[in-house]
């Protein structure tokens, strides 16, 4: 084996009132795809952030290829090689392709910029790397998966030694994953060691040589993934054995919540139909891009549909905004907390209650008594690991932001509820609590749409599942009939066919 | 896993203590002069109008809006309540042409006219904040300039003059008014639905919305709010000076903005209190003040004002420790 490129010892680090990293040792091999693993607050993006200098680390020192580095900030980490790849991506969506890869060291000729030359360079990389975009295409008009290419074609053109991927897949489709591995591999290949961060076990033990588990900030082990096994592994993360990966929850089924007729949102959803009954989940699978999200968010007031009909208890409604769908009972917990779901900066508190404000002080004062007594209720019943309901949301782990959206929604007592990718980037133990919330809702005769790009998710939980390509409903599927190849086979046919 | 404690004591604590520095220092140089009751009497009245002006400015800052017309609203709306104020011919009682309430609901309604037509722009046209209220600062200052021909309007009648002059229990009531307005608008920030509703908006707009927030309607009373109170001090400003000026208000939208900044409420919406920019307020009325009766050059006061102002907001950025 080869040497270390990459060791960072003895890291401690505590935030006021929280030891987040306590003797975590990370050592990463040239050449190596070495997996990070660990529930939520385990500490691995503190890590991560101390590697590239966002935080300081209390005790312990980094050293990278043999001279110690401590980074002052992102870019004094990338001069030495080390890359990071978030899991939200920030692209300046105004920029171009080439514009983002060279942003902060712009190749000028004199004074100026030479765009041509960029352009070129960028051209030759993405050539290079069998990726096709065009240089002078805006970061905009690319998908999540495109944008994550660019960030690792800017990782390349640094000539990083160590790049760092967080959730490189939690927003890509299956199809997608597939060239980023490629391009992993090929990394690999040419010696970069590469820092993956997932929560997926399947990735993991596909892609991955060596695994660290952190837990509760501390170094639980690092060993060769061929020496371990998903149930190990997941012990090892949650310190417990984890059974029954999908629990369903058998609910009797009623009668017709909700009924979509034709319903068409411009080229993006076109003439769907489908029914969904209480105590039912219904699976909503596609690719991204699918229209998956424009389906629900059209039924839910977030977009004007331009043709069909929706049907609540057998009656039409017209619902042109969210606060007509909410008056329906109907719930949606989007697909991107953080721009749709939260408001980062308002408590933990002001958001559980956001929507029913009107509904729970109907003299329009509030009685913060009141609010903090509901907060606290579906802190405890959702278990959310917050300090108080005073906490800012922006501060919680992406798994507790998630619960507080569907706190939030819960607060609403929806007929409907609907749920777009609810445990995309969350960790196993929060998932399992998400998995478990659903079935209690089917279990109260509510009726459940669940988006997940991840198939075994919702294949798991759902009674019947519908299928999108290109906005088109392309199939449905009864769960005896469920298998992941006949979902990618309705996922995948695009044109005009039609089962 | 970052448990930041609640640190909203230590932060309006920071504020705080810099604002004591700040009058101590005033203390020392001017020789006790500042600190004579009087004077301090004074500093009040001066803050009342821009204290009330950033009252409303908090609630378009914290809705992740701007207006930049207000001070413009105050010019407009003096010289219209001075027109409606004039003494009734041949009166010898001192009575108006109108009754007094006349002018003083003209001037708030075209306030608040002026505030719901920013709202509709921005609400509604999609137009940026900044850029409807740069528009409607140069319309509404116009208009002040069309309607009054130019000229300052002189002649009111004694109750009107009355409004920003009377002194209940020697207390000047500019000063009376700024503690109403102030405690009004602290009770619908904090404790109102509607207050709420203005804090989710500014932190996250979409989410809002999707949480079933009717947003626009909000954004349009945000700036009705604003315009409300800057034609109540377009009223005051009128009656203190016993004179609609159409030049008056000019740049009270900048120090509007200061004492809300200054007084912690974020650039980007989503937060911020009441009482900070209470205190924001009464800071810029202290440096205008000292710098007064330390006879500094006049030319002068605006440069160390300025730097006052960049420095305050910086030590109350750092005592809150924001990484920057």
């Amino acid at each position: 084996m080869s040497e270390f490129i990459l060791k960072m010892n003895h890291i401690v680090k505590s935030f006021p009132g929280v030891k987040v990293l306590d003797d975590v040792t990370l050592r990463v091999r040239a050449g190596e795809v070495h997996a990070l693993m660990g529930e939520n607050g385990a500490g691995k993006s503190t890590l991560m952030k101390i590697l590239m200098g966002i935080y300081s680390a209390d005790a312990g020192e980094v050293v990278m290829n043999g001279q110690p580095l401590r980074a002052r900030n992102p870019r004094e980490a990338m001069d030495r090689g080390v890359a990071m790849i978030h899991q939200e991506l920030n692209p300046i969506l105004d920029m171009q392709v080439f514009e983002n890869i060279y942003v902060g060291r712009e190749r000028k000729q004199g004074i100026l910029v030479d765009k041509k030359r960029m352009i070129r360079e960028t051209r030759e990389l993405l050539e290079n790397l069998n990726i096709d975009i065009s240089p002078t295409a805006y970061m905009r008009d690319l998908s999540v998966a495109q944008c994550q290419l660019i960030e690792i074609v800017k990782a390349i053109s640094v000539n990083a030694k160590v790049v760092v991927m967080d959730e490189p897949t939690s927003a890509i489709t299956e199809h997608e994953v597939e060239t980023l591995f490629t391009q992993i591999r090929r990394l690999k290949s040419e010696g970069v060691a590469i820092i993956y961060i997932s929560h997926k076990m399947d990735e993991i033990f596909q892609i991955c040589d060596t695994i660290t588990v952190l837990r509760d900030g501390k170094f639980i082990g690092t060993d060769a993934a061929s020496n371990m096994n998903n149930d190990q592994l997941i012990r090892m993360m949650v310190g417990r054995d984890i059974t029954e990966v999908f629990p369903k929850t058998e609910a009797e089924i009623g009668g017709i919540a909700l009924e979509v007729k034709n319903l068409s949102y411009g080229r993006q959803v076109k003439n769907v139909s489908f029914t969904l009954r209480h105590g039912e989940v219904l699976g909503i699978a596609g690719l991204v891009g699918a229209g998956r999200s424009e389906l629900v968010e059209t039924i839910f007031g977030m977009r004007q549909k331009s043709g069909g009909e929706v049907l609540i208890g057998g009656k039409p409604v017209n619902v042109t905004h969210p606060r007509h769908a909410i008056a329906h009972r109907i719930a949606l917990i989007t697909e991107d907390r953080k721009f749709t779901g939260l408001n980062l900066v308002g408590s933990v508190a002001e958001n559980i209650t956001l929507v029913n404000l009107k509904k729970l002080f109907p003299s329009g004062l509030i009685d913060r008594k009141k609010e903090n007594e509901i907060a606290n209720r579906y802190i405890g019943e959702l278990s959310i690991k917050t300090p108080g309901t005073a906490q800012l949301v922006g501060n919680l782990s992406g798994g507790n932001q998630q619960k507080v959206v569907i706190a939030k929604w819960l607060l609403t007592d929806p007929d409907i509820i609907i749920l777009d990718e609810p445990t995309r980037g969350i960790d196993v133990g929060a998932k399992r609590d998400i998995y478990l919330l659903i079935g209690e809702m089917v279990k109260q005769g509510k009726a459940v749409i669940v988006i997940s790009s991840e198939i075994p998710e919702v294949m798991g939980l759902s009674d019947r599942i519908i299928v999108l390509a290109e906005g088109r409903l392309t199939g449905e599927i009864e769960r005896a009939d469920f298998t992941q190849e006949r979902i990618m086979t309705y996922a995948a046919q695009f044109g005009e066919r039609k089962e | 896993m970052s448990t930041v404690k609640s640190k909203s004591f230590l932060k309006n604590f920071g504020l705080i203590i810099i604002f004591l520095v700040l009058v101590a220092i005033l203390a020392i140089i001017s020789g006790g002069a500042f600190v004579k009751p009087g004077n301090l009497i004074s500093v009040l009245k001066q803050t009342a109008v821009n204290g009330i002006l950033a009252m409303g400015m908090t609630f378009v800052i914290i809705s992740n809006g701007i207006d930049l017309s207000v001070g413009s609203t105050v010019g407009l709306t003096g010289v219209i309540a001075c027109m409606l104020a004039h003494p009734a011919a041949g009166s010898t009682t001192g009575a108006g042409q109108f009754p007094l309430l006349v002018p003083i609901l003209a001037a708030l309604a075209v306030g608040a006219l002026i505030g719901a037509l920013n709202g509709v722009g921005i609400a509604y046209g999609a137009i940026p904040p900044f850029i409807v209220t740069l528009g409607s600062m140069t319309i509404v200052r116009g208009l002040a300039l069309i309607i009054s021909g130019g000229s300052p309007v002189f002649g009111v009648t004694g109750s009107f003059e009355a409004i920003a002059s009377l002194k209940p229990f020697s207390i000047p009531i500019l000063a009376v008014y700024l503690v109403i307005v102030a405690a009004i608008c602290a009770f619908v920030l904090q404790k109102t639905v509607f207050g709420r509703h203005v804090y989710a908006i500014g932190g996250n707009e979409v989410a809002a919305s999707v949480s079933g927030i009717n947003v626009k309607k909000v954004r349009v009373l945000v700036y009705m709010i604003a315009g409300l109170l800057a034609g109540f001090c377009g009223l005051l400003v009128a009656s203190r000076t016993i004179t609609g000026a159409p030049t008056a208000g000019q740049s009270y939208e900048m120090d509007a903005i200061a004492a809300t900044v200054i007084g912690g409420v974020s650039m980007s919406g989503g937060s911020g209190k009441w009482h900070g920019v209470v205190i924001g307020a009464l800071m810029i009325a202290v440096i205008a003040n000292g710098l007064d009766i330390m006879r500094v050059d006049s030319n002068w006061q605006p440069v160390i004002k300025g730097l006052i102002i960049i420095f305050a907001v910086l030590m109350d950025i750092r005592s809150k420790g924001k990484k920057a």
